[in-house]
């Protein structure tokens, strides 16, 4: 028995030293890549405002990389790591991309969090030909060869939620409020066009934004006591969530009657809420620290050893454990760390171990994955209610709503 | 027009219901003001680490929120007392603490204040981040703190809301009566109206700076822990307050507790009268450009102390 089991031993898909690929013939472009290791970024904010929010896509990078380098590494090359800070800062942001990619020569940048920082190493990344993986779900409206956008596109996370709606609760009067800024604003702009001009006999009763960092929302709060609203559809982030979710339970607003559809409050915002603040609002996106099926049931206890039993998995810590998985397969596929090999490789690539489920890359660089409603829970945890039954395709020019 | 199609009935509840947001706003608008105007009016010292310590009196709430929980569950419906007096005390003796080691060698420097309590705001966020972690903390409230109070059928008022106005009116009551009836605050007053002079009379003025300064900061404090009802407690929370802060300040004229009173009742007005017509983001355009407008007519704001100098 003991000498029948040593071909199969073999057989599993380590690669042994003659195995390993040749350098020159998997980098042929002057990457971070030695025999032995091959260098990725990691590009969040870890100080300032955004700290908040790009906390958790650090952690799950981190373990990501380190789940990979467990598992034997890249084309046989463990990966190691340059971690540099934004510093809320988009300026800063830029700069320290150009670090990554010319002075440290790194094979994949995991990175940003709000769209600004984005947008500001964007030209960088086009410049010097590297490749971003950017974590959060955003407003949609860019496609770009040297990213490869892991978070949902506003449509995936709008449109679904919109329909599941309408169609179990018969919401017709939506009121729509926002932070003032591109996400929530481009966001509204496709959830008003749908509520208009794909549900039967739905309108829109108001729309409102405030500044960023708003703390006060009792006038509002009155408005919408006013109008009645079937539903209201917010996207307030930061902590102006926090003193509107507050100051709605203050102003009697129970949101057990009241229905409440959010697409910017995942479980690391409710932390700073409190659950009981929040119980009974209705989120729309694509993954919760809650969902069961094995990948998950593995996930979330490697991410709380690695991190900390209190820590909770939000939809873009998710999104962000995607990354280097994604580039890992896609470096596979192509069987070569090369940019341009890796840019082409990438529509098709498909990740079966997503907590999620199961993720594909479009032609278009951003993901197939499915939207899901969940109802949060006093505990602070979402409810699976509601997950779309196929995969839903990203569209970041979509046409009829812009 | 917006009210065609409601009730009387309706738009009655809704008009008490705004005034109280209005009433509301200027109570916090004022608790969070009181301790900067008392800093910038009685030392001419601009505070940029203000929104600091009231995080500061925000995680002190916090953690005693977190201990009350462990060991003395039954007595948290009261716990959130208790948090603000160790918030004031927390918040003050910082505040004394920085005074004695940094402010009181800026005195004739007031540009280098600005710098220095900017910096030091910076440190302080750091500070927080490294201590309590990047993310939000969410301060539990005992249960009889939320939620609303049923006043007729259809107007619900916020218990926090009053529970800030009613702290509110006891704070600016209680700093009344120091400045202008204790002893200590004649030599504050002293102290203002001309240093040298108060310092020829026997009054120590570099512990009157002190304990005004410490004063400020510890009701900044209470502030930031009244403010977990409303708001969030983060690393840089301190940033959300500070911007209105400084413009109720400003507006009621540096010097002058009146001033602060007024401008903050001006502002929050304006302010919650047009979010409910307009939107949130116009309603604060519209405030800010009105706001800057009067002090282009007045630059010593609403109410000014009358100083020889």
């Amino acid at each position: 028995m003991g000498v029948a089991a040593l071909p199969a031993i073999t057989m599993l898909p380590r690669l042994s030293f003659a195995d390993v690929p040749a350098t020159s013939a998997i980098n042929t472009t002057g990457l971070a890549v030695t025999d032995t290791e091959v260098t990725v970024g990691i590009l969040h904010s870890v100080t300032g405002t955004m700290a908040i929010s790009e906390t958790g896509s650090v952690e799950a990078e981190k373990l990501a990389i380190e789940q990979i380098n467990a598992g034997g590494g890249v084309l046989g090359r463990k990966i190691k790591f340059i971690q540099e800070d934004g510093a809320s800062d988009w300026p800063t942001f830029a700069e320290k991309a150009k670090k990554l990619l010319v002075n440290d020569k790194c094979a994949a940048v995991m990175g940003c969090w709000t769209s600004a920082s984005r947008k500001a190493v964007l030209p960088v990344f086009e410049q010097y030909n590297g490749m971003l993986y950017y974590p959060t779900f955003y407003e949609g409206l860019e496609q770009s060869k040297n990213v490869i956008y892991t978070g949902q596109e506003a449509t995936q996370q709008i449109i679904a939620g919109l329909d599941w709606v309408n169609k179990t609760k018969g919401a017709k009067t939506f009121y729509l409020l926002g932070s003032d800024y591109i996400w929530p604003r481009t966001s509204n702009k496709i959830a008003r066009k749908h509520i208009e001009g794909h549900l039967q006999g739905a309108k829109v009763v108001g729309e409102e934004y405030f500044p960023l960092g708003s703390t006060q929302f009792n006038s509002v709060i009155n408005k919408i006591k006013l109008t009645k609203p079937d539903v209201i559809y917010a996207i307030i982030v930061g902590g102006s969530n926090v003193a509107f979710y507050k100051q709605l339970k203050a102003a009697g607003i129970d949101l057990s009657k009241q229905t409440l559809l959010t697409i910017s409050v995942t479980e690391d915002e409710i932390d700073g809420i409190g659950g009981e603040n929040i119980a009974g609002a209705y989120a729309c996106m694509k993954y919760f620290q809650s969902l069961d099926n094995p990948n998950n049931k593995a996930f979330v206890p490697a991410f709380k050893k690695m991190w900390g039993e209190k820590t909770v998995i939000g939809d873009v810590t998710q999104a962000a454990y995607l990354g280097p998985w994604l580039w890992k397969l896609t470096a596979e596929k192509a069987g070569s760390f090369d940019i341009d090999k890796i840019a082409a490789a990438s529509p098709g690539v498909e990740f079966k171990g997503a907590p999620e489920g199961y993720v594909r890359i479009h032609e278009n660089h951003h993901l197939w994955s499915k939207t899901r409603v969940g109802k949060a829970k006093a505990d602070g945890q979402y409810e699976l209610i509601y997950e779309t039954a196929d995969l839903v395709e990203p569209d970041p020019f979509p046409k009829g709503y812009q | 027009m917006m009210f065609g199609d409601y009730s009387i009935g309706d738009l009655g509840a809704i008009l008490a219901m705004q005034g109280f947001a209005g009433l509301i706003l200027f109570s916090v608008y004022v608790l969070m003001a009181l301790g900067l105007a008392i800093i910038f009016g009685q030392m001419g010292v601009i505070n940029m680490a203000h929104g600091e310590f009231m995080i500061l009196g925000a995680y002190v709430t916090w953690m005693t929120s977190n201990a009350f929980q462990h060991y003395l569950p039954s007595l948290f419906p009261g716990y959130f007392f208790v948090a603000m007096i160790l918030a004031f005390i927390a918040s003050g003796a910082l505040g004394m603490l920085v005074e004695w080691g940094l402010i009181r060698h800026l005195y004739k420097r007031p540009l280098d204040t600005l710098l220095a309590t900017w910096g030091l705001s910076l440190i302080l966020q750091q500070a927080y981040r490294s201590v309590f972690g990047a993310r939000e903390v969410g301060v539990e409230l005992p249960d009889w703190m939320m939620g609303s109070a049923q006043a007729r059928e259809s107007i619900q008022i916020p218990i926090n809301g009053m529970f800030v106005m009613g702290l509110t009116i006891l704070i600016t009551v209680v700093v009344a009566y120091v400045l202008f009836w204790s002893r200590w605050g004649r030599q504050v007053r002293a102290v203002v109206q001309n240093r040298v002079m108060a310092g020829a009379v026997g009054i120590n003025t570099e512990k009157v700076d002190r304990y005004t300064f410490g004063l400020g900061c510890g009701i900044a404090g209470i502030a930031g822990s009244a403010f977990t009802m409303i708001g969030s407690t983060g690393p840089t929370a301190g940033q959300l307050y500070i911007v209105d802060t400084f413009l109720v300040v400003v507006f009621g004229g540096a010097a002058s507790l009146l001033g602060t009173i007024a401008s903050a009742f001006t502002i929050s007005q304006t302010q919650s009268t047009l979010e409910f017509f307009l939107s949130g983001s116009m309603a604060k355009v519209i405030t800010l450009l009105a706001i800057v407008a009067i002090l282009m007519m007045r630059p010593q704001g609403l109410f000014a102390l009358k100083v020889r100098k």
